[in-house]
This record gives structure tokens, C-alpha cells and sequence, in this order.
């Protein structure tokens, strides 16, 4: 089997969003970054796969120089190789990210033969598009499940289950197939430190494409009103119990 | 005109669906709805037409038929702009229509204005970020965040048409084969009018005996935050939040939470929050209606006793 997974690098926002000055993008100069939560159990799944019945498994990022910190980090779980298609830091809409994503996958399956599997994150933390994964199946003529919160690959085909109100929808579809995946399809696991050492020999492919027009185009961002409320304390350790109680009771819930 | 997606289920429009054709009067041009499968009653809600979209193969959900049926129709009725709720489905056919077309999309919309070039304000991080941004598309392709714009009635006796689609083989590949029903049981967080919620702050999976004591005397759920479910305390179906559950109860109790971005995401629908931390700055303590400061391990067992006495 050889399975892609990719990522995206997002800042980890802590408790409240700052806006740089021109209200264009986060400020991020005190902030730490991760990979996108969806896409951490997709990298998982990958490597459990392969681990499971051998073959190759790869990490694809579409970001700045930096995001090479998420793909190493996919390679301290147990990822083989990374491609890094490296932009300037500005903004990509989901179709120039899907276009991108594509050009860059064409190339490595002309290198090195098609992928069986590819996962992508069900939608982005930060831009949130829910369009990425959607482009690229059908640029490459595959079949595309959405939101999964169970993968179970059969022979030539992979079993998907999709949480919906009331329980599971299942898939079947053939493989090769596109996939996105949720949190919750598994419990990813800590890098050690032997992988983080492996993580740092294994090798990153870059290419830089030219910075397309997005037309899906931010003109500016917002924070929301009713951050920041003033909250009544009803009291100081064990013995603010009874207002606890008393608000419960207001509430109607008690 | 405009094209909205109708979602619906027990032959009844899904409430999601109606807040996107509310919506789609923004443009300010008749609007047509998709049905797909059966008719359902939209005399209330602005509809010109409603096409319902009949084929043997619509009996379970196909999201490319889905995809395909609505750009023939968008083409058919040379529609200005296309919209549908911001839902699992709803978002999943839109970015198939729009991988299809190599259309740009905007989802997760809160409001839209016609232009041209037409703009929207969209939800980042989950809503705790908007986002405007111009559409530069001939045919403008977006999803309506669901629970954000109020529902409008507005009465039309409009026509109701029949559509006949064409799938192909492609189209009806990826299909829903089997449902397996949820186990039953429990609280659910969804529906719960209080929910208790631990966090980092709880310390252990052990930890969460006295949250769960507290939760089975309120009738209560049990909820977690990121950190708890990384740290395989909790199951993932216990998380609140960006990538977990959406949750809207009465009251949503928070102990040792600090309330990043990510968990409040998922609480933009309660009415009442409690925070419970020893850190009075702790971002859920500012965001929060209620605050009691101190070690959680001491107040929750504290107010479980409480109830005990007054019931």
C-alpha cells in the first residue's frame, strides 16, 4: 500500500485571537503552531496501515518554509517521506490549494506509482473551506467520502464510516480513493524521541509554485463581539456551593 | 434566480435548509429550491418553484448524484448563485458541484451582499473568527453556517416542477450501503440541558469520578475538552468544541477548562456558562456568566453535596 496524508500548519490560538494591523491575518508572533486536528488522525491512520501491511506512506503540506516543522513532526509518528509545495505565506483559496495539491501528487505517482489512499482533513481549524479534498478526488478521478470517523481497508476496497445524526452511514468504495477524515477516528500517538531523530534524516521534497489570484478573496478579518464578558464570581472554593446551587435553581435546571 | 439545496427529513424542510433560502433573498432575485427525492412544503418561505428531482437510483444518499443534479439544474436555469446549508451534506455536495464546475466556494456564509464582485462574511476557526471576503465567480457557489441567520417567512404559493436528472454509473459509486445505528443510552451531549465539563484541570481519567457524580445528580451529560481527549481520559464523543460536539444545554458547566478558542467553538449555543478554575484569568473565566474560583476538586464534591442536601 502507499498512503499520502495531508496537512495543514495552524497556529494555536490559545485563548483569544489578535488580529495583526491590517486585520488581514492572526497575529502570530507569540503563538505556537500545530497541524490541524483533523489531519493529525489522518497521519495517524496512515502510518497505522502501513504498519499494519507494510508499504510507503508520505506527508504533503502546502504552506511557508516553516510548515516543514508539521511534516517533521508527521514523520516522528512513523511517515516515511514529506512534500512540501512552499508559498510565500499569503493566502490560498481552497482552489488554488486543490490545484496545487494536485500538480504535486501527479508528480510524485509518476515518480514512484499511484497512491492507494489519500486522507485529507474533513476541513481546515483556521480557514475552515471544506473543499480541498473534494477538488483533488475529482481532478484525479477518484472516489471521495467525507468526515470519517472509521476506515477499514478490504482487499481492493476501503469500508468508510461517516458519524451522522443517529449513528453511522457506511461507504464502500473502491480503492484508489480519496478520504476525508475526522477527529476521533483515532487516538493519535505522542511522538517518541528516537522517531523525532528519525524525523530529521527522513527526506522533504520542495517545489514553489507560482502565488495564484484567489477568487475566493479576503478582504479583511473580524472578531466577533461577546469575547471578553465580565462574569459574576459566585465565591471562592468549596464555599460558594450554595450560590452554585442557587444559580442551578434560577437556571430551572435543579 | 438563485438555487438553494433543500435538505430534508421526515418530510418536513430541515431548519438549516430554510435559514439558507432566508438568506438567498439577499440577492434580491426569485428563488428556486432543489428537493431531491420528494416534495416537501416551502409555500412559506419565498420559493418561485421547487424542482424535485426524481430517479430510481435516489433511494440512499449519493453525494456526486447529489452534485451532479444540482449543476444540471444550475445550468438548465442559468443560475446566478448557488446555496445550500453549511451541514455535513450541504457543504459536501457544494464542494463536489464545485470541484466539478472549478467554481470558487465560500462556505460556512453568515451574510451575503450582491455586488458585484459579490462579498460574504464567513466563519473561521470554527466562528470565532469572521472572515469578509469578495466572490469573484460568475456563479457564486455558497454554504449558509447553520443557526446563525434567523429564519424569515415570507409566503409565496409558488409552482412545484419535476426534475429528471441524468447519473451516470460515476455518479452513484460512492453511495450509502449500510446505517448502523448509534448505541443507546446515556445523555446525549447534543441534547442535554446541563453539561459538565472537565478539562487539563481534572487531572486524570480517576478525576473524573466527582465530575460524573455532579453530572448523574443534574441529570446531566459529561463533556471534555482537547486536552482531555488527547490525553485518552475520555472518549472523543465526549469532547466540546471546534472538532468535537456543538453543544446548547441551559447550563454548561466548565471545571478546570481554560477555554481556548477551539472548546469555546462548541458553546456558542449555551445559554449559561459556569467556570470552575484556580485561575481567575483563565480565558473560559472571562468568557464565562458565572465563576467560582479554586481548586475544582474541592467545589465540584462541594456542590454534588449541596444538591443532596436541598433535594
Amino acid at each position: 500500500m502507499k498512503v499520502l496524508a495531508t496537512i495543514k500548519r495552524v497556529p494555536i490560538t490559545g485563548g483569544r485571537i489578535l488580529l495583526t494591523e491590517d486585520s488581514r491575518a492572526i497575529d502570530t508572533r507569540h503563538l505556537g503552531f500545530t497541524m490541524s486536528p483533523h489531519e493529525e488522525c489522518g497521519v495517524e491512520e496512515a502510518v497505522r496501515i502501513i504498519e499494519a501491511g507494510g508499504g510507503d506512506s508520505v506527508v504533503l503540506t502546502l504552506g511557508p518554509p516553516e510548515a516543514v516543522e508539521q511534516l517533521r513532526d508527521a514523520m516522528a509518528l512513523g511517515i516515511d517521506r514529506a512534500i512540501h509545495i512552499q508559498t510565500d505565506g499569503s493566502e490560498w483559496d481552497g482552489e488554488a490549494t486543490a490545484v496545487a495539491i494536485t500538480d504535486a501528487i501527479r508528480a510524485a505517482e509518476a515518480a514512484s506509482g499511484p497512491f492507494d489512499l489519500i486522507f485529507f482533513g474533513n476541513e481546515s481549524a483556521d480557514s475552515g473551506g471544506f473543499q480541498v479534498g473534494a477538488r483533488v478526488a475529482h481532478a484525479l478521478g477518484r472516489p471521495f467520502v467525507t468526515g470519517l470517523k472509521r476506515v477499514v481497508v478490504d482487499g481492493a476496497s476501503v469500508r468508510c464510516e461517516q458519524e451522522v445524526e443517529g449513528g453511522r452511514d457506511v461507504y464502500v468504495v473502491p480503492l484508489p480513493a480519496v478520504l476525508t477524515v475526522k477527529e476521533g477516528l483515532n487516538l493519535p500517538r505522542y511522538p517518541s524521541v528516537p522517531g523525532r531523530m528519525r524525523a530529521g534524516r527522513k527526506p522533504v521534497a520542495v517545489s514553489t509554485p507560482a502565488t495564484p489570484e484567489p477568487r475566493l478573496e479576503l478582504v479583511r478579518l473580524v472578531v466577533p463581539a461577546g469575547q471578553g464578558r465580565q462574569a459574576e464570581v459566585l465565591g471562592v472554593g468549596a464555599a460558594a456551593a450554595p450560590a452554585v446551587v442557587e444559580m442551578l435553581r434560577k437556571a430551572g435546571v435543579l | 434566480m438563485v438555487l438553494v439545496l433543500v435538505e430534508q427529513s421526515g418530510g418536513k424542510a430541515d431548519p438549516t435548509s430554510l435559514q439558507a433560502l432566508t438568506l438567498a433573498r439577499s440577492f434580491g432575485q426569485p428563488v428556486h429550491a432543489l428537493l431531491i427525492g420528494s416534495a416537501t412544503d416551502l409555500s412559506e418561505h419565498g420559493v418561485t418553484v421547487a424542482h424535485v428531482a426524481e430517479h430510481v437510483a435516489l433511494g440512499a444518499y449519493a453525494p456526486d448524484a447529489w452534485a451532479a443534479i444540482l449543476n444540471q439544474l444550475a445550468v438548465q436555469l442559468n443560475a446566478s448563485a448557488v446555496l445550500a446549508a453549511g451541514t455535513d451534506r450541504g457543504n459536501e455536495v457544494m464542494a463536489r458541484f464545485a470541484a466539478r464546475t472549478m467554481l470558487p466556494l465560500a462556505a460556512n456564509c453568515t451574510s451575503v451582499s450582491p455586488g458585484p464582485p459579490v462579498t460574504v462574511t464567513r466563519l473561521r476557526w470554527g466562528g470565532s473568527l469572521l472572515e469578509e471576503a469578495r466572490l469573484n465567480s460568475e456563479r457564486p457557489l455558497i454554504t449558509v453556517a447553520p443557526h446563525v441567520v434567523a429564519i424569515e417567512p415570507s409566503s409565496m404559493p409558488g409552482d412545484v416542477e419535476p426534475f429528471a436528472p441524468e447519473l451516470s454509473e460515476k455518479d452513484l459509486l460512492v453511495r450509502v450501503v449500510e446505517h448502523v445505528p448509534a448505541p443507546v443510552g446515556g445523555v446525549s451531549l447534543t441534547e442535554a440541558k446541563v453539561v459538565v465539563s472537565g478539562g487539563r484541570g481534572v487531572g486524570s481519567k480517576e478525576g473524573f469520578a466527582i465530575i460524573e457524580e455532579l453530572a448523574g445528580l443534574l441529570g446531566a451529560a459529561v463533556g471534555c475538552s482537547r486536552a482531555v481527549t488527547s490525553a485518552g481520559w475520555r472518549p472523543h464523543t465526549d469532547q466540546v468544541g471546534q472538532t468535537g460536539t456543538k453543544v446548547a444545554p441551559e447550563v454548561y458547566i466548565a471545571c478546570g477548562i481554560s477555554g481556548a478558542t477551539q472548546h469555546m467553538a462548541g458553546l456558542k449555543g449555551a445559554k449559561r456558562i459556569l467556570a470552575i478554575n484556580s485561575d481567575a484569568q483563565a480565558p473560559m473565566m472571562l468568557n464565562a456568566d458565572y465563576a467560582v474560583v479554586g481548586d475544582l476538586k474541592e467545589i465540584v464534591p462541594a456542590i454534588s453535596a449541596e444538591i443532596r442536601k436541598v433535594k
